[in-house]
């Protein structure tokens, strides 16, 4: 029947507040996670794990545990020596890389350093037997902190490097030495990003098992980066790339730890070859402490150049990145980012950076949630309310006063990036109205009076997301999409991105909704198995959206025009439009369903010229640039002066992250990276004491933050479309996190400005703040 | 030793051995693995289940302490294929992201419910304190409880 061309306009999909597609299957407990895998004929492994940061292995005797119930194999260093290394993908001239073997050979060199693997019957038995096993260790001196480790005379961490240096990096940007000659205004602070725990929910996770006549390895694991982890563990354990499938069933969040190829993954492949059986592994909330990469680890030094009347002329900063024992996929990489950003979104038009990697007996550091870019973010933060104490000015004046303008974008930073767009002053005018800010400095000079602590701390954050263009990136930036219409109409998604909470199953159905005008239900997104799923990069650096959308996008723009031509052939119209659903005849009105075409397709009783059948495209999509998302955080403190409890009176969150797909799920990424932000501000940190020994290996003494520790966080928007791509997102997996630490460190110093405190390191306990109060009385 | 017991409403006896958890007892021997294991420490909750109507660690119990008991599990909300109300509060306020948690995390929420009928935003977060949500920074936890209260009251 001919229907008008009169266009109905379904409801834009984009834009959406709608509830997740992926919810179904994880509120009703019928998800799959790693640990939900059963297999007929499951082996497990317990991995038996060094109690020294450093010491010489004597001997390794297993032969107990070898003879204990239920026991198939044990294995030590040894017998993994043909195994590849453990893989850093960054690379900087001189680096360093120590050989990372999956089992440690004749050294450990971190406490949880893999020694041994015991695999059995079931997990209580696997257990069990490593406890038998008993290794005589020769413990040597250790040296756990980076800044001893520089020391003369400290232990070397690895023999050959005695001087504990992993790898410098320098950078200049404008002319320094100019800014710091004409500088009416020097403030330097030593500014620490402490050592964080990701602390996934689901800890690490592996399953191989390997099919010897076609001599394939299927591996489940819990990771960000399926296609990474095949194309590496192939190469660790010498198979062909095509042959090894790898597997991401659910994974119960990442946020940077799960972005890495680890010992387990091999490991676990090797012994699936080596029995010829399916094992399993799964890491104790206690190996996810010790063993999987910490976040952090920065000792900053910075000095920065201004005039008196705010303008700041330069900065410098010299990073002491402690990289921990072994360099992992990207430990190098991630200080390089905290440089990149350095300048925050100020116009700076000079910079100097030196990085130094510190080895330590410590567990690497790699990307965790903002990954270089809090401890940037944090710096500059600080140092910029610190010169407006220096000068006595108002913290929202001075970053007024050199937020970089409206009119400069594309703008080009001292440091080499270009930021897409910006529109700083809007979300730092919005937070302040929120807050009532003049009320609210008012409120606290009166409060001052009567002996109360009060701050009101402000942090105007710039970041870079849409991580990355390739040339930026250790292995390709890009992301990739197939995008199928079935003969049945419905759209199958395949993205390269690995969402693991994101939401991505719900906003690229509502991207595919729009353009191709089908119902979102219509819509199945796909990922994480690398049998199914085409090459691709994975989810992090708040790229999933940013590039795995935008490659959904375009893949979608390629079948549109498909869909036109067969569509113009069913009509026999080669003037066809194509809207909600449909494809228009414009000379008779006349429409086809998107199913109805897509039928046509398949069954290809009659081809449009140049035309294959079928209705699938794939698109790698490259960027052309990173996006900036920006906002401002505001914190308002209020300290309790006999304990130290800090009291969160009100968290302002005005993020821009450019166009959002579902406002939602854009709250959500809010939150949660505010909530890590404010575990590193006030609770989190890993310590490890002279020794190597790691004191907060449990939930007992590492605080996450809980529902109760957690203030109401205000959540605001501006909207400044990224013109990096079609679809003007820019990415908000990071920005909480980001935005919120300098703007809490900002408030309880403010709080404590009358006692001529200006700075505190992070995480600010209630006895370090006891303790500075009690000295000021 | 043998134990009996009813989870979801249905029996089971089952020989196991002595020193076997809850959780493992649920997650491989009924190959129930809604509920899940975060820290085997009790610190996390995401093992949370409800044994005789209480809300509890199934990591920090042995099986053999659930022998006679009554157990219901994350997969026993919906058994008629309709979602529980606290279930369909999280999925509409989007109180989840990974996922991990959240079956401990309802469990836990509707204990909280039973306790609270109207709860305030005080009790509600005093009342999740035993289970850890890396990445929802509990507001649209919270939210969902708030919904879900509401919902309960109509």
């Amino acid at each position: 029947m001919a229907t008008t061309i009169v266009e109905v306009q379904k409801e834009k999909q984009v834009g959406k507040r709608l509830r997740r597609r992926e919810d179904p299957r994880l509120i009703t407990g019928t998800a799959t996670y790693v640990d939900d895998i059963q297999m007929e004929g499951m082996q497990y492994a317990a991995i038996l794990r060094s109690p020294h940061a450093a010491a010489k292995i004597r001997s390794i005797d297993t032969k107990q545990a070898e003879q204990a119930p239920g026991v198939i194999a044990v294995y030590i260093g040894k017998d993994t020596e043909k195994v590849g290394a453990v893989p850093c993908g960054s690379s900087l001239p001189g680096l360093r890389v120590p050989h990372h073997n999956i089992l440690a050979m004749n050294r450990v060199y971190f406490v949880g350093h893999p020694v041994a693997v015991v695999v059995a019957e079931n997990r209580y038995l696997a257990q069990d037997a490593a406890d038998l096993i008993e290794v005589d260790y020769a413990p040597t001196a250790a040296v756990a902190e980076p800044e001893k480790a520089l020391a003369s005379g400290a232990p070397a961490v690895h023999p050959e490097w005695p001087d504990n240096i992993s790898f410098t990096y320098h950078q200049d940007g404008g002319d320094i030495d100019k800014a710091f000659a004409q500088a009416e205004v020097v403030v330097k602070q030593r500014i620490t990003s402490q050592r964080l725990i990701p602390m996934a929910m689901e800890t690490r996770g592996v399953v191989a098992d390997f099919r010897a006549a076609d001599r394939q390895l299927h591996l489940y694991t819990s990771t960000q980066i399926p296609h990474l982890v095949r194309t590496l563990v192939a190469s660790m354990l010498s198979l062909d790339e095509n042959r090894v499938r790898v597997i991401t069933p659910e994974v119960g969040g990442g946020f940077g730890s799960k972005l890495n190829v680890y010992a387990e993954e091999a490991l676990m492949g090797f012994i699936a070859q080596k029995t010829g059986k399916p094992v399993k592994w799964i890491e104790s909330r206690r190996e996810n402490f010790l063993c999987t990469i910490h976040g952090r680890g920065h000792v900053d030094y910075y000095e920065l150049a201004a005039k008196r009347d705010g303008t700041i002329l330069g900065i410098k900063l010299k990073i002491i990145q402690d990289v921990g024992s072994y360099l992992q996929l990207l430990t190098p990489a991630i200080p390089t980012l905290s440089v990149l950003m350095m300048p925050g979104i100020y116009n700076i038009p000079s910079i100097r950076a030196d990085i130094v990697g510190v080895f330590t007996n410590c567990m690497p550091t790699d990307a965790y949630r903002g990954a270089g870019r809090p401890e940037a973010t944090h710096g500059i933060e600080r140092m910029v309310d610190i010169l407006a104490d220096e000068l006595h000015v108002d913290p929202a004046e001075i970053r007024l006063k050199n937020f970089v303008a409206n009119d400069k974008f594309p703008y080009a930073t001292a440091t080499g990036l270009i930021y897409d767009s910006g529109n700083y002053a809007a979300p730092l005018k919005k937070a302040l109205d929120m807050v009532d800010y003049k009320k609210l400095r008012q409120e606290q000079a009166e409060a001052r009076k009567q002996g109360k602590w009060i701050g009101i701390g402000i942090s105007t954050y710039g970041e870079i997301c849409a991580i990355g263009p390739s040339p930026a990136t250790p292995a390709g930036g890009w992301e990739s999409a197939t995008v199928k219409v079935e003969p049945s109409g419905k759209v199958t998604i395949m993205t390269g991105a690995c969402p693991h909470g994101q939401g991505e199953e719900t906003t690229f159905a509502q991207i595919a909704a729009d353009e191709l005008g089908v119902s979102v239900d219509d819509v199945l997104v796909v990922r994480g198995d690398t049998a199914v799923v085409q090459y691709g990069i994975g989810t992090f650096g708040s790229r999933g959206t940013a590039i795995g959308g935008t490659a959904v996008y375009y893949a979608l723009q390629d079948l549109k025009e498909k869909i036109k031509k067969f569509g113009a052939v069913l009509l026999e119209d080669e003037d066809v439009a194509m809207a909600g659903g449909k494809v228009t005849s414009k000379k008779t009105g006349q429409s086809k369903s998107v199913p109805e075409i897509a039928a046509a397709a398949y069954r290809a009783m009659k081809l449009p010229p140049n035309t294959e059948p079928g209705l699938v495209s794939t698109h790698f999509w490259e960027p052309p640039n990173f996006t900036f998302p920006f906002g401002t955080h505001i914190v308002v403190t209020e300290i309790d002066g006999e304990t130290g409890d800090i009291k969160i009176r009100r968290y302002i969150a005005v993020d821009d992250c450019g166009n959002q797909i579902n406002p939602l799920i854009v709250a959500g990424q809010v939150h949660g990276g505010v909530a890590q932000g404010l575990g590193q501000s006030l609770w989190e940190q890993a310590v490890y004491d002279d020794n190597g020994q790691l004191l907060t290996g449990e939930l007992t003494d590492y605080a996450v933050p809980r529902a109760h520790m957690m203030p109401w966080i205000e959540a605001e928007h501006t909207t400044t479309p990224s013109p990096v791509n079609p679809l003007g997102v820019k990415g908000v997996g990071e920005a909480g996190t980001i935005g919120c630490s300098p703007a809490v460190v900002n408030s309880v110093v403010d709080a404590l400005s009358p006692l001529g405190v200006r700075h505190i390191d992070m995480p600010l306990t209630p006895e370090k703040i006891w303790k500075i109060l009690s000295k000021g009385a | 030793m043998k134990i009996t017991c009813k989870v979801n409403g249905k029996t089971y006896s089952n020989e196991i051995e002595p020193r076997l958890l809850l959780i493992h007892y649920l997650r491989e021997v009924l190959n129930l693995t809604g509920s899940h294991v975060g820290c085997e420490t009790s610190l996390c909750g995401a093992c949370t289940v409800d044994v005789d109507g209480k809300a509890v660690k199934s990591c920090t119990i042995f099986a053999v302490q659930a022998d006679g008991a009554k157990v219901t599990t994350i997969e026993g909300l919906a058994a008629g294929g309709k979602l529980d109300p606290m279930q369909e509060a999280f999925w509409n306020e989007h109180g989840l992201q990974c996922g991990f948690c959240t079956p401990g995390m309802i469990m836990a929420s509707k204990q909280i419910l039973e306790r609270h009928p109207n709860p305030t935003e005080e009790e509600i977060r005093n009342g999740l304190a035993g289970n850890i949500c890396r990445c929802t920074g509990y507001q649209h936890i919270v939210n969902a409880l708030k919904a879900a209260a509401a919902a309960a009251a109509k």
